[in-house]
This record gives C-alpha cells, structure tokens and sequence, in this order.
C-alpha cells in the first residue's frame, strides 16, 4: 500500500503524521519505507534520524547546440513551449532553466546540430532507520524543476508493506507528483479558515486525480467546527484525529516523536493508523 | 534604418508600452521614411515562461538595430544583445515621441538589463 500524506496548507502538520505513522507501522511488524517528497524542504530526516549510505544524482537532458552545424533555421525555438531556446539569425541561445528537457528541439533539427548535455537537478538519498527504510529527495539550490527529482523518490522502495509519502504542500506540479500512483491519500488539515480554504483545494485536486483520500484534523478542539461540518456536507470521510496538544508542540520542537513521549497522542495515532489500513482492506476486499 | 518600439496599441500616437516581453504591440519603424507595422504581441502576453525571450526573437527577426521599451529583464536583454539590437529602457510618452526623442539623439543606449528576471 502507497499512503500518501498531503495537506493543501502548509504547516498542518503532515510530516508530524507521516512520521508517526510510520514509526507505528514499523512497531507493529511491517515493513515499511518512508518517502520524503518534499523535496525543497525535506525535514523528516530530522524525526526519524536515519543512516544515509545511498546517494545517487538526478539528471536530465538539455539541449546544447553545436554552433558550427546550425544553420539558424529556428526549428527548434519554433517547437519548444517553454521559449527555452532563442533561435537568431547567427546565432542559437539556449535557457537551461527554462527547459523541462521534452526532447522536442533536438528530434526536430533538421542538422542534428543539437547534442545533449546534462543538467544536475538534485540528489537522492537512501538508508535507514532501524527497521524503517528511508528515502529523501533534496533539489539543487536555485533549481526549478521539482517532479522529476519527485520522481526519483517515488521509484526507490522495493516490495515492502507500506510506503508512505511525505508530500510537500501546496496543490501545484510537487504535490502532484508526490500524489500520483497513491493507494490512498490522507488530508492533514487544521480548524482555522486557512486550514478549511487550502483543504478545499486539496481535495479538488485529489478528486480530479482519482485517489481515495480521507481527512483528518490535527490541533483539534483549537479552532472552529468549520471543517468537520465542510466534510459532512461534502460526504468526506472524517479519519480520527490529534487534540491540540502544547507537549506535542514541544516534542516537535525537539525532532521527538510524539508516539515515544506522549502516551494521548500516541493512543490517537494509532487510531488514526487502524482507520487507514481498515479503510485499505475495504477497498482491496 | 528600422527600430522596434513596444506600444499599448498599433498607432504611432499610442503609448510606449512599459514592457517589454508581454508588451500588447510591437510597432517597427522605418527611421528614414517613417513607414510603420504593427505587430500584436498576443503570444508574449500569454506565454507561460520565457516572454522576453520569444519578444527578443521577433524583434530580430524584423530585422530592428534598435529597441525602445520601458524596461528589459536579464534573459531578452542577452537574445538581443547576442543579436547586435541596442536597447533603450524608460521610453515613454507616444510612439511618435519615442521616435523623435531617439532621431534627436536624446536616448541612452542601456548597457545592461534594467529589472530582475521574473523567473529564479
């Protein structure tokens, strides 16, 4: 099963989640790899401490033009979307920052005057954490293409019995990436006006891919009743979740799992991970 | 000799349009016989990324020596430079203007971009 935790907003609490969970899951005997997909912050590594011993590079193509073979004809500008290539009459420049390396410009020269090169996105990093096989991506300072080193991610875990992804908020390209091929997606959201507004959008934006998600409300009893009643009337499955707790702020503070130190929270995260797995035995039954 | 000059419309009496790669025309201009086409500039207004760019290709695709614009970012400031355009920045009033203040010798050729890049 692919579990993937997401949330619309922002500092919901996903990573407070997804690290729990997983430690939880390993407790109970499975086998389980953890996916940091927020791979412009990543910030589980500071829960789950885990030994890094794998590292490979990601990589993709770019075009780079051999002046001497180009005859200017405007090809491969005139193919690309991205106005990644700016194509003169003497002379052809390329815009690596631009390119989402679609392979386009180099297919259509008619001169083959277009070799490519390789433009370093990011690293991805592997290892683990006693039981708990970790995977993190971490993009290049500057870099704007997220998804592929997303993607890089994703394709790391072997058969095991659970993969959970941490993904990163918002409800833009790296959300999408982290979301797409889940078993089952789960919502962290808060009861403020701006935990209710993004988890609107975040489960648009689930809905539109397909997945099965559910909701569940971390902080509770802080806020209004504003989500629970939006995801009644939405017929949104509500999935048990964490009191507003000033220990657990502490404990996160400290990079402590809130499962290890807070016997409330930890009665709630397990009973937030029974309705998960419960919820993937319907579906798969 | 022929400069492009950015408009908000495709007169000579329309105002210079400030910018540049999503500025709404493009008008060419001969300078010593004062014919003038105007070009839309639909496809820069809409571009998703890279509208000074495709802007900087047209207009050394008309074959202009010159731009008159009110400001030019990094990336179409380098297209036309590697082109051989001299770009003028803060041109304003009409296109007429524009011209005749650059005919009278009263514009700076800009050395540089103006403004940052809207990308990273």
């Amino acid at each position: 099963m692919i579990l993937t935790i997401a949330s619309g907003k922002g500092g919901t609490g996903k990573t407070t989640v997804a690290v729990n969970l997983a430690r939880l899951a390993c407790e109970r005997g499975m086998h389980v790899h953890f996916c940091d997909c927020d791979v412009e912050e990543p910030n589980a590594h500071l829960f789950l401490h885990p030994d890094l011993t794998m590292r490979r590079t990601v990589q993709l193509p770019l075009p780079v033009v051999d002046q001497d073979e180009c005859d200017h004809c405007g090809a491969c500008a005139d193919i690309c979307q991205f106005n990644a290539i700016a194509a003169l009459p003497r002379q052809t420049v390329v815009f690596p920052e631009l390119c989402h390396s679609c392979s386009g410009c180099w297919l259509v020269c008619p001169r083959q005057a277009i070799d490519q090169g390789l433009r370093t996105l990011g690293v991805v990093e592997s290892g683990h954490s006693s039981s708990l096989a970790f995977t993190r991506g971490l993009l290049e300072v500057g870099e704007t293409q997220v998804p592929p080193v997303i993607e890089a991610v994703k394709e790391t875990p072997g058969a095991v019995d659970l993969v959970i992804r941490d993904a990163p908020p918002g409800a833009t390209c790296p959300t999408v990436a982290s979301l797409s091929g889940s078993d089952f997606v789960l919502l962290v959201t808060e009861p403020t006006p701006f935990g209710l507004h993004d988890l609107k959008v975040a489960i648009t934006l689930v809905r539109d891919l397909g997945l099965p998600f559910a909701v569940t409300i971390n902080r509770d009893g802080s806020g209004d009743d504003r989500v629970r009643d939006y995801c009644r009337d939405e017929n949104v499955k509500l999935l048990p979740g964490l009191p507003f707790s000033r220990d657990a702020a502490e404990l996160i503070s400290r990079g402590q799992l809130l499962i290890d130190h807070a016997p409330d929270l930890r009665h709630a995260l397990d009973q937030l991970l029974d309705a998960v797995l419960a919820n993937q035995e319907v579906k798969s039954s | 000799m022929k400069i492009m000059i950015t408009a908000t419309g495709p007169d000579l009496d329309s105002p210079v349009d400030p910018r540049f790669g999503r500025g709404a025309y493009f008008v060419l201009v001969d300078t010593e016989t004062r014919d003038h086409l105007a070009v839309s500039n639909a496809e820069g207004q809409d571009a998703g990324q890279g509208a000074g760019i495709q802007a900087a290709q047209k207009v050394a695709a008309a074959e202009a020596e010159a731009l008159l614009t009110g400001h030019c970012g990094p990336k179409a400031h380098q297209v036309l430079s590697a082109a051989g355009i001299k770009v003028y920045n803060n041109v304003s009033g009409t296109v007429n203007d524009a011209l005749e203040s650059f005919l009278a010798g009263q514009l700076t050729a800009a050395h540089g971009p103006d403004v940052e890049g809207h990308w990273a």
